[in-house]
């Protein structure tokens, strides 16, 4: 129980410092390994371009799985977004698709939200009849790639400033504004309580029902996003473009890594941060020591596991 | 109530039966149930862990791997089958066992440590291979999942394990240990043996349905892909509680049987393809959200311990 009191404050950021000491080991192992050629302003480049899309996702699913949810819908979602977006778009109206993609997925998220919440079910299995609603619609009217996304668009995926993409910056904002809403406002503090105990928020007059409802609003807002991000990179809309980055699980298991219980109430969105970090400095570390691709799938699955494990016994001890 | 999905699922043969009356006989029906097969014996296995508060996500892979492992080993030889299905046996229990010392010993969400183990045994099969399936099977392996006698003993067979294994002592200290872990470890119940035995079951279930399905549908890299998705979802159908202590592995089992039953309606009518899934999550949430807000109403005495109904 000792955990639980005031444990978000001394015990709780521990696994996120452990996170971004990995993040520094392996970046060390880098360099090492590859000397001069792992910290190019190459690879680093990269590492944020390849993780910009999974982080803002994550960082949603952090708000969802913070608030004792999950969102195993947002890998559709963000095909969902990027067609519409693109299709939207292909007319020349760019705030108009913007606009059309995050109103799509605010109103996926109300419906996960109140499904989970006012039906009862289970976030596992709303949110899976969700995907499988989507992915109905999609295959339904999509056979390939489609859309187009004007030039202008396009900064958002390929520009960057000095060494820091715009992809990467919009990450951030993403991620800082999330920061902000769980820590500095009532709204962040209903969230840790409701992961922590719904029956104990309600009895204390927290509006449980509307908290998981926001949560899920704003993490399908950040799959939105992402979508955009991504119909931006492809220059078009694509119906697999969620499903093969894997982001549904993958976000997950980042968020996890990052030291967010699964259960929900301990965790924030700094260990997430660094969670897609090490994810993605593992795998640029991998293509320099040019590791086999199924190779990096039994890496990821066994830091994963051992990140958990190190993390309950910190929580034990 | 426990059993109402028993009668959706006779509706469902029976809207299946005005369409296409093959299925009321019985080599119509028998052929249903051959191809309901590995999802029902998956279903029994997942029961097991769901029952106790947990998920398996590596059914799915596994199902893969014993597949591709099957084939790769066999390469066509009629006298490596017997060793390769011992094999693929231990396999099935050695991966179960993995997931629930991790789980149940090193405290691991079940979520994760599945989840870790899908990419760590996809990855792995794959590196092994060379990225694409290899080999063939040999007859006398395809013959379990293609011949409905067959198909059917198994199925039979798994079934009247389950219902043994749910009926015996260890059933009850399962549900008691997902109804209520602290309650069930003060009575004695070794929770995390009991885990752990969840776990090498739904293996082994992974492992039998691996074979059935090798047999049944050959050998690909996609044969076990959303497989465990399917298996929780059958399971939930047959109104077992998400987050354990609640449900019967009767019910569970009926509940693959319905949702084979809904594939197959579906494209009876038409909805073949794209529609079909969305159709099919509109579905599942709605039998799920009509259990949820029914149960409590008809069982007067709330449950600990179950934050889903309450």
């Amino acid at each position: 129980m000792s955990e639980k009191v005031g444990g978000r404050l001394s015990l709780g950021f521990r696994p996120a410092q452990v996170v971004f000491l990995a993040l520094l080991a392996v970046v060390a192992i880098g360099a090492i390994v590859g000397g001069g050629e792992f910290l190019t302003l190459e690879t680093v480049v990269g590492i944020q371009q390849r993780s910009a899309a999974l982080g803002i996702v994550a960082v949603g699913q952090t708000l969802a799985i913070l608030a004792g949810s999950l969102d195993l819908s947002v890998a559709v979602l963000i095909s969902l977004t990027s067609l519409v977006a693109a299709e939207i778009m292909q007319t020349g109206d760019v705030a108009g698709g913007i606009a059309a993609a995050l109103a799509v997925s605010a109103v996926v998220g109300l419906v996960n939200g109140v499904v989970i919440t006012k039906l009862k079910v289970h976030a596992f299995i709303a949110t899976l009849g969700m995907t499988l609603v989507i992915k109905g619609v999609l295959d339904h009217l999509y056979d390939g790639p489609a859309g187009r996304v004007p030039d202008s668009f396009q900064h958002l995926g390929y520009d960057r400033i000095g060494p820091i993409p715009v992809s990467a910056m919009l990450w951030a904002c993403v991620a800082l504004a999330c920061w902000f809403v769980l820590t500095r406002t009532r709204m962040g503090y209903q969230v840790y309580a409701v992961g922590g105990d719904v029956e104990v928020a309600r009895l204390s007059g927290v509006r449980t029902d509307r908290v998981v409802i926001v949560t899920h609003v704003l993490c399908s807002l950040c799959a939105g996003i992402a979508g955009l991000l991504l119909a931006s990179r492809l220059g078009a809309g694509a119906p697999t473009v969620g499903t093969d980055g894997g982001y549904d699980l993958e976000s997950i298991a980042a968020v996890v890594l990052g030291g967010t219980a699964l259960a929900g109430g301990k965790g924030g969105v700094g260990g997430t941060v660094g969670g897609v970090l090490l994810l993605a400095v593992l795998d640029s570390l991998f293509n320099l020591l040019e590791v086999d691709s199924f190779f990096k799938d039994v890496v990821r699955g066994v830091v994963i596991v051992a990140a958990v494990v190190i993390y309950v016994r910190r929580r034990k001890s | 109530m426990k059993y109402a999905i028993f009668v959706v699922l006779a509706l469902l043969l029976a809207a299946i039966a005005v369409a296409n009356p093959f299925i009321l006989e019985p080599a119509g029906f028998l052929a249903f149930v051959k191809r309901a097969a590995p999802l029902v014996i998956l279903a029994a296995g997942q029961y097991f862990v769901i029952v106790s508060g947990e998920f398996d996500l590596s059914v799915g892979s596994l199902v893969t791997v014993e597949v591709v492992v099957a084939a790769r080993l066999i390469d066509g030889n009629e006298a490596a089958t017997w060793p390769v299905l011992a094999l693929l046996i231990a396999l099935g229990l050695l991966v179960g066992l993995v997931n629930g010392v991790v789980t149940a010993l090193l405290r691991v969400p079940s979520f994760i440590t599945t989840l870790g183990m899908m990419l760590i045994l996809s990855g792995a099969v794959f590196l092994w291979t060379g990225g694409a399936p290899r080999g063939a099977l040999s007859q006398s392996f395809r013959v379990f999942g293609r011949d409905t006698l067959w198909a059917v003993l198994i199925t039979l067979a798994v079934g009247a394990a389950a219902v043994l294994l749910t009926r015996a002592t260890y059933g009850r200290t399962l549900i008691a240990t997902g109804d209520n872990e602290r309650a069930a470890a003060l009575s004695g119940v070794r929770v995390a043996r009991a885990r752990i035995l969840a776990f090498v079951i739904s293996g082994l279930a992974a492992a039998i349905a691996g074979i059935m399905l090798g047999g049944f549908a050959g050998v690909s890299a996609q044969v076990g892909q959303g497989l465990e998705f399917s298996a929780i979802t059958a399971v939930v159908l047959g109104g077992v509680a998400l987050g354990g202590g609640r449900g019967s592995v009767v019910a569970a089992m009926g509940g693959a049987l319905t949702l084979e039953a809904m594939f197959t309606l579906l494209n009876l009518y038409g909805i073949s393809g794209a529609l079909e899934y969305t159709v099919q999550g509109v579905i599942i949430v709605a039998a799920v959200a009509a259990g949820a807000v029914q149960l409590p109403r008809l069982f007067i005495t709330p449950r600990k311990g179950d934050a889903h109904a309450s």
